[in-house]
């Protein structure tokens, strides 16, 4: 429970995850070394990955749905996420909050989370209490029971959500602003927790029919990470999701193409809230899976050697050498069903502003699109990148959580463990044909805040 | 229907599993450096966290910010490598060197492939012993320091944390805001660089933990190597020891946020407290359990009020913290903390019930064995067993202090630390607290800019 005081001196890929609300694990999507995850699928047409580390007696359990935010209907924004907080609400068997409760009292921990594309729900617990979440979890899936009493207070709890994570914080208000400008009438535009007069006219009724038509084992994915084999799982797998009717057609994601902007978009935020400016860029980019074969783990790089981390060229050239930026960032979103986001963060020293900021940032772009990158720092990107891999699995949690992504957004299972050599294999001509995808004849949308009155 | 009622009545009294069978040994190397470490071959990883005692409370007070401009520096040149080269050394290794400030304990951590390990324990120990302090890094980090000091200010959670300390501690360290001030982080010389990072990186103010693909007999020289040329002993100031004065107050920052960020807190529990076992497990089950508390069950199940609300304990070396925070829309702020105090009132008049206590145990000790699935997460329990002096046996005993308290310990230590009256509660947004009736009169609690030093133009 301990808390440190105050923040220290963060490296600002820490300030990004907090502020990007985009994904925070797995930028590179991929793990492996070791061997891969063991996949089988239920007669029902239910997913089943493992992920064994036997070092400690305890699992992570998930379930994962084929379905997230982007696949609500048009004035519903929000129901996904709703839903997912509907989920501890109880069934026939299980009283309204007694999941959770049952969950604590057998020493786990639970909780769930909602993206564009998936929603996911996950205990971690002690090995032998795995049976009971796995007969708990079947049981939400088919047996979730609502009724007014604890959805419309829900409700009030998911509009506090969203003061906290959007209207409180200027600079994710402006990232929400700027997706809508990228993805156009793309659900990938909306946002994820939904907008405020929208959520507040969901109702219990809105919650069930969403959660029939997509809840059913057909359209779920079971990952369990830790101290399980395969061998052990699957006759448990059988007895607890196995018995579950399919309720629903599988669903299929058929979503119409995105429109990428068709000019620049600059939006400019003034609020008084704020006494330091932020400048943000996302570039249009497709995901891990639209992107081309070979160009797939090439993004990984890009992003790596344009602003990865303090020996990157952007932090050398604005934060060490020019002095301009105390900050800079480029990252790359490929675990999307649909295409991603390139994106560029950059905050300048106290006394700075944006304009010289966003010139360099410029200028370094053009200067890697002009040379290319060097031999030294892409091997340096690749050494990094597959570190990260092996580092990834020391926690179960993590594993868990990248395998279930990369699937719930199109990859295989083979393709996510493959990914570290794939990075390994990547040239420099690789690394520049993509930059020319993300840079040259795309057209972005930069966002900035600054302090003061809107003028 | 049955067979599920069945199953979790038998989960229940099922006896919860031991705590991992994990080997901790305490390696003394040839030159008497201690570390407590897991060998454990897995995966080809090693995972070293390290924390000297003397962190930012340690600063003086006009160059507040001084351990944390050293944690920022330590990797940015030391021994023959600049800053560009350390740095370029470490991505070459794919390891990962940091270090950082708290109120207490300066910490280092480095986490590195199992085939690097020399060389990453070389530029570990370089760091520690050998930083440069180039001009060039120095006023690099000095700017980027300045910003997030600015930045800071901005974000609600800052201001109502900053408020919070200045208005219960006024100017004892503890008060201060570790990274520093505007002022105070230009005052910050090479000089005072060096000086504090020799006076603090010492040999017997340091605790270690080592977790991953080592051998004990090989880590021993490894000790030796990468510690062995810090000073013999540390050389701290004296930080003075404080109580909160026991006094309810409620305090508004004034900014345009819709939701009110609220943090309340009064004194608390030293982790030495006979009491301070009691206290975690009444703290659970008043605001601790993240889905399972009394006023996660008040604040947000029953009325939507939040979507965060919880409670800790916060025992420092000089000072001990009970604190409590809650995120709600400007509107019902009043009633929110109205709440709040019936509850920690009922619970201090009550304590808990015999299912409560039940409940929270088979939770906590159920849970210990989740602390330690990675070795990055082990190394973070096994330095702080040693930095609390709790002793290389305490894994094993943890669940066994937890099971042995009854409910009169808690409605004992429930009377003594839950004081609605003594809250003190500091607020950034637009609050309404008319509906709080159970506010003591005073006349700052009105919406308006109070005079606190974070209300300044900045």
């Amino acid at each position: 429970m301990l808390r440190s005081r105050y923040l220290a001196l963060l490296p600002f890929a820490a300030l990004l995850i907090a502020v990007v609300l985009g994904v925070a694990f797995g930028r590179s999507g991929g793990l492996a070394t070791g061997a891969a995850p063991v996949t089988f699928t239920l007669e029902n047409g239910m997913n089943v990955l493992v992920i064994p580390d036997h070092r400690a007696p305890v699992v992570t359990h998930m379930v994962w749905y084929t379905v997230g935010a982007a696949d609500e209907m048009p004035g519903k924004t929000g129901l996904a996420h709703f839903l997912e907080h509907l989920m501890f609400k109880g069934t026939e068997k299980i009283a309204p909050g007694e999941f959770s409760r049952i969950v604590a009292r057998n020493g786990g921990q639970d909780n769930a989370f909602t993206h564009y594309d998936f929603t996911a729900y996950f205990q971690v617990i002690a090995k032998d209490r795995l049976p009971l979440v796995m007969e708990m979890e079947a049981d939400r899936m088919t047996h979730l029971r609502l009724t007014d009493t604890e959805v419309l207070p829900e409700r009030d709890v998911v509009m506090e959500e969203r003061r906290m994570r959007i209207e409180n914080n200027p600079v994710a208000a402006l990232q929400s602003e700027m997706n809508a400008a990228l993805y156009g009438n793309h659900p990938y535009g909306r946002d994820i927790i939904g907008h405020m007069e929208e959520i507040v006219g969901l109702t219990t009724e809105d919650a069930l029919d969403f959660y029939e038509r997509f809840y059913t084992p057909n359209n779920a994915t079971l990952i369990v990470a830790g101290d399980v084999t395969a061998e052990e799982l699957r006759p448990l797998a059988e007895e607890y999701y196995g018995v579950i009717e399919e309720r629903a057609p599988t669903f299929i994601r058929e979503r119409a193409a995105i429109e990428w902007p068709s000019e620049d978009v600059r939006i400019t935020r003034h609020d008084p809230r704020v006494t330091q400016p932020t400048w943000l860029r996302f570039y249009p980019a497709p995901g891990y899976r639209t992107a081309q074969e070979a160009d797939k783990p090439a993004f990984d790089l890009l992003a790596e050697i344009l602003g990865g981390g303090t020996t990157s060229r952007l932090y050398r050239s604005l934060v060490v050498e020019q002095g301009l930026a105390a900050g800079v960032q480029s990252w790359y979103e490929g675990s999307r069903l649909d295409d991603g986001k390139f994106g560029l963060y950059a905050v300048p020293r106290t006394d700075g502003g944006l304009d010289v900021l966003e010139s360099a940032v410029e200028a370094e772009v053009a200067r890697l699109l002009q040379g290319g990158v060097n031999e030294g720092e892409l091997a340096r990107a690749k050494t990094v990148i597959a570190a990260g891999a092996v580092y990834a699995r020391d926690n179960q949690r993590t594993m868990a959580y990248a395998y279930g992504e990369g699937l719930m957004t199109g990859m295989t299972a083979r393709q996510i463990h493959e990914w570290p050599e794939r990075v390994q294999a990547v040239t420099q001509a690789d690394v520049l044909r993509v930059a020319r995808l993300v840079f040259e004849g795309t057209h972005a949308v930069t966002g900035e805040v600054l302090p003061g009155e809107e003028p | 229907m049955t067979r599920l009622a069945l199953a979790i009545l038998l989960f229940l009294v099922a006896p919860l599993a031991p705590v991992a069978a994990m080997n901790i040994e305490r390696v003394v190397s040839p030159g008497g450096i201690e570390a407590w470490l897991v060998h454990e071959d897995s995966i080809p990883v090693i995972t070293m966290e390290v924390a000297w005692t003397g962190g930012t409370a340690s600063d003086p007070t006009e160059k507040s910010g001084l351990a944390n401009m050293v944690s920022a520096l330590l990797d940015e040149g030391a021994g023959d490598l600049d800053s560009a080269a350390f740095q370029e050394r470490m991505d070459e290794i794919a390891a990962s060197i940091s270090f950082s400030a708290e109120s207490d304990y300066f910490r280092g951590s480095l986490q590195t492939l199992a085939n690097e390990r020399d060389e990453a324990f070389r530029l570990f120990s370089l760091a520690i012993s050998s930083p440069r302090f180039d001009e060039d890094a120095v006023e690099r980090i000095r700017a980027q320091i300045a910003t997030i000091v600015a930045r800071n200010r901005d974000r609600p959670d800052w201001i109502v944390e900053d408020t919070w300390f200045k208005s219960a501690l006024g100017d004892h360290p503890y008060a201060r805001a570790g990274e520093g001030t505007p002022e105070s982080i230009t005052q910050i010389t090479q000089a005072d660089l060096a000086d504090y990072t020799k006076r603090t990186l010492a040999r017997d103010n340091l605790k270690i933990a080592v977790v991953g693909a080592i051998p004990a007999a090989e880590l021993g020289a490894l000790l030796d190597k990468t510690f062995g040329t810090l000073p013999a002993e540390a050389d701290l100031p004296v930080v003075p020891n404080v109580e909160l004065p026991e006094r309810g107050e409620v305090v508004v920052v004034v900014r345009d946020f819709p939701q009110s960020v609220i943090l309340f807190g009064s004194q608390g529990l030293l982790r030495d407290d006979e009491d301070f076992i009691p206290a975690f497990v009444m703290n659970y089950i008043l605001g601790g359990g993240s889905f399972s508390s009394r006023l996660m069950e008040e604040v947000r199940v029953k009325r939507g009020l939040a979507y965060s609300v919880g409670t800790y304990l916060d025992p420092r070396t000089h000072a001990a913290f009970f604190f409590g925070e809650v995120g709600t829309k400007n509107e019902r702020v009043g009633q929110t903390l109205g709440i709040i105090r019936r509850e920690l009132a009922s619970m201090a008049k009550n304590g808990v019930t015999e299912a409560e206590l039940d409940d929270a145990k088979t939770y906590l000790t159920g849970s210990y064995p989740l602390r330690f699935t990675s070795n990055r997460s082990i190394a973070n329990q096994l330095l702080g067993i040693q930095i609390e002096n709790l002793g290389i046996d305490y894994v094993e005993r943890r669940n066994g202090l937890i099971e042995a308290v009854t409910q009169e310990n808690i409605a004992r230590v429930a009377a003594r630390l839950l004081k609605p009256e003594n809250l003190l509660v500091t607020i950034v947004g637009k609050p309404d607290l008319s509906t709080d009736s159970s506010l003591p009169e005073r006349d700052d609690m009105a919406p308006a800019p109070s005079a606190h030093p974070s209300e300044a133009p900045l």
